[in-house]
């Protein structure tokens, strides 16, 4: 902290011609414990003008939380003698199993398709590296199909109006992060933006982690899953018995 | 109450859970089955990834049915001789089972194979159920005495070779008939999560002619076995068994079997089974209806 305060001095004293952004979030680590129904990640920092003072049309911020990605398979179901089996698929090799974007004014009015698709804002924007060599027109068709059902699971969201600026230079913005999101290394950018352009950008890491009970099970079932499975039979016979057991008294 | 399932990496409601275990247990109680048919799709409906459902359910389905065995047990309901072969079969049926599933996965079939498998049993099952216990009623409404159905060697299994004698089935025939059955409930147990009691019971009835007073227990002693190599199966191949969710379920299902037994006591047995019919049957039609409606969700995903 102290050493970054220094540096924002020095960049004060020096009067750079660039500004600054000094992102953090309220979570660097996120617990899945047996009570977790999802976070509320508060992503917020500050802008560092050069001469310290805002200008007169002030930019904007874009909020970026990416989790950890996955190479993936989409299958695609179809009609076939009256019932709707998968029937196509498309491999993507880099799909986000979780994506949350907000802004402080819809993506479209800041900056045009290009710039999205190089700093990977928006859904539309998002780099899946497909893998399979099918016409783009198909691969469009996939790509929309994936999006679609991960935003209505509630892992890809896009919030137009999700930043809030306080007198240009404090940012703030809430992320949802679902019940149902993948554990890993989860990365929050920031990204300034003026005139159409990103100024600057800055990143900060929030690992999401099963804790306590939850991950020793999910350890266990991978990496003893002999013992797991053997486990899993003597408790169900143990609790079987024993209620049978207690119905018999009374 | 939400809580996580470490497996299923999903948080869900416990008392959801908990009243569907329960409200299967009054069925499986009523009507003497498993209810493993009802768990699984109602699990998948709940949102819990297919894998896990399937494999949960067989975990719960060994707690469920122990103390069915162990009274069973106590009144010579069960005959070890015929349960053992059928438990052969059955463990290597799952065996089979699971390379089928995993065949199955890898050609993104598996759970429209789960639900056309579903359709079609229960859908047989649910209208041959039907028509007997309609049949039953009808006779006994116009005061006629129930037809005794006369037990009779089915033709295919009296030709096949070698012959055991099972004392308590009071039956001479081949081992190869029941270890076949075995079988193939165990492949049933891997890919759906039922423990196949519906199949079993009609099955060693009239297919084997098995003496009534053993059908059920043997029945019993079958599936506890082949749930818990089932259980190792999945535990061991597919890791989608949520420790969580099967204790969950089995809490609801222990205390809804012996509410449901009470229940059955009260009830006149043909009512029991059109009841179950019915139940078996709009299962069936939910399937169905699943298969052949446009789906929701066109686009699935699953890692690779």
């Amino acid at each position: 902290m102290k050493r970054r305060l220094f540096a924002l001095a020095a960049l004060l004293c020096l009067g750079a011609a660039k500004p600054v952004l000094v992102p953090d979030v309220s979570d660097r680590q996120v617990q899945i414990v047996y009570s977790f129904t999802g976070a509320d990640l508060l992503l917020f920092g500050a802008i560092l003008y050069p001469q310290g003072r805002a200008p007169d049309h002030p930019a904007d911020i874009a909020v970026v939380l990416k989790g950890p990605t996955q190479s993936i398979l989409v299958r695609e179901k179809q009609k076939v003698a009256g019932m709707w089996v998968n029937a196509d698929s498309a491999r993507f090799r880099s799909a986000p199993s979780f994506y949350a974007i907000a802004t402080s004014k819809p993506l479209a009015q800041l900056v045009d398709a290009h710039t999205a698709a190089i700093y990977e804002l928006g859904l539309d924007g998002l780099q899946l590296s497909p893998a399979s060599g099918a016409p783009p027109e198909e691969q469009r068709r996939f790509e929309q199909g994936l999006v679609d059902l991960k935003r209505r699971a509630g892992l890809y969201v896009e919030d137009p109006h999700g930043v809030e600026l306080s007198s240009g230079v404090l940012y703030r913005a809430h992320i949802a992060v679902p019940a149902r999101v993948p554990v890993g290394r989860y990365v929050a950018e920031t990204f300034l933006i003026q005139d159409g352009k990103v100024v600057a950008g800055a990143v900060r890491e929030v690992r999401i982690d099963k804790s306590g009970f939850e991950r020793f099970v999910s350890l266990a079932a991978h990496r003893w899953p002999i013992s797991y499975g053997l486990v899993a039979v003597a408790l169900s016979l143990a609790i079987g018995w024993g209620a049978g057991q207690l119905f018999r008294r009374t | 109450m939400h809580i996580y399932l470490p497996i299923a990496g999903l948080s869900v409601n416990m008392l959801v859970i908990v009243l569907l275990g329960g409200g299967v247990g009054i069925l499986s109680g009523m009507f003497g089955v498993g209810g493993g048919f009802l768990t699984t799709p109602l699990l998948i409906f709940y949102g819990i990834p297919p894998a896990v459902a399937v494999a949960s359910s067989a975990t719960q389905i060994t707690g469920a049915s122990v103390s069915g065995v162990l009274a069973q047990m106590r009144r010579n309901g069960v005959d070890f001789r015929m349960g053992g072969v059928m438990v052969a079969g059955g463990v290597i049926g799952s065996g089979l089972g699971a390379l089928l599933f995993r065949l199955l996965q890898k050609l993104g079939q598996i759970d429209t194979v789960i639900a056309l498998t579903y359709v079609v049993l229960l859908g047989g099952i649910g209208t041959l159920m039907a028509r007997e216990s309609i049949g039953t009623i009808l006779a006994q409404r116009r005061g006629e005495k129930p037809a005794r159905r006369q037990r009779r060697h089915n033709r295919l299994i009296a030709m096949l070779p070698f012959r055991w004698r099972f004392y308590r089935s009071g039956l001479y025939i081949s081992p190869l008939a029941p270890f076949l059955l075995g079988t193939m409930t165990g492949v049933l147990t891997v890919i759906l999560g039922v423990g196949g009691g519906f199949v079993m019971v009609p099955a060693m009835v009239y297919l084997l002619g098995m003496a009534a007073g053993v059908v059920v227990g043997t029945s019993l002693f079958q599936i506890l076995f082949v749930t818990a190599a089932t259980t190792m199966i999945h535990a061991t191949t597919t890791k989608a068994v949520d420790i969580v969710l099967a204790i969950l379920l089995l809490v609801g299902s222990a205390i809804g079997a012996q509410i449901g037994s009470r229940f059955a006591m009260k009830l006149k047995p043909e009512y029991l089974r059109l009841m179950l019919a019915l139940l078996v049957l709009a299962v069936a039609l939910r399937m169905a209806a699943g298969l052949t409606w446009r789906p929701g969700d066109l686009y699935s995903v699953e890692p690779g």
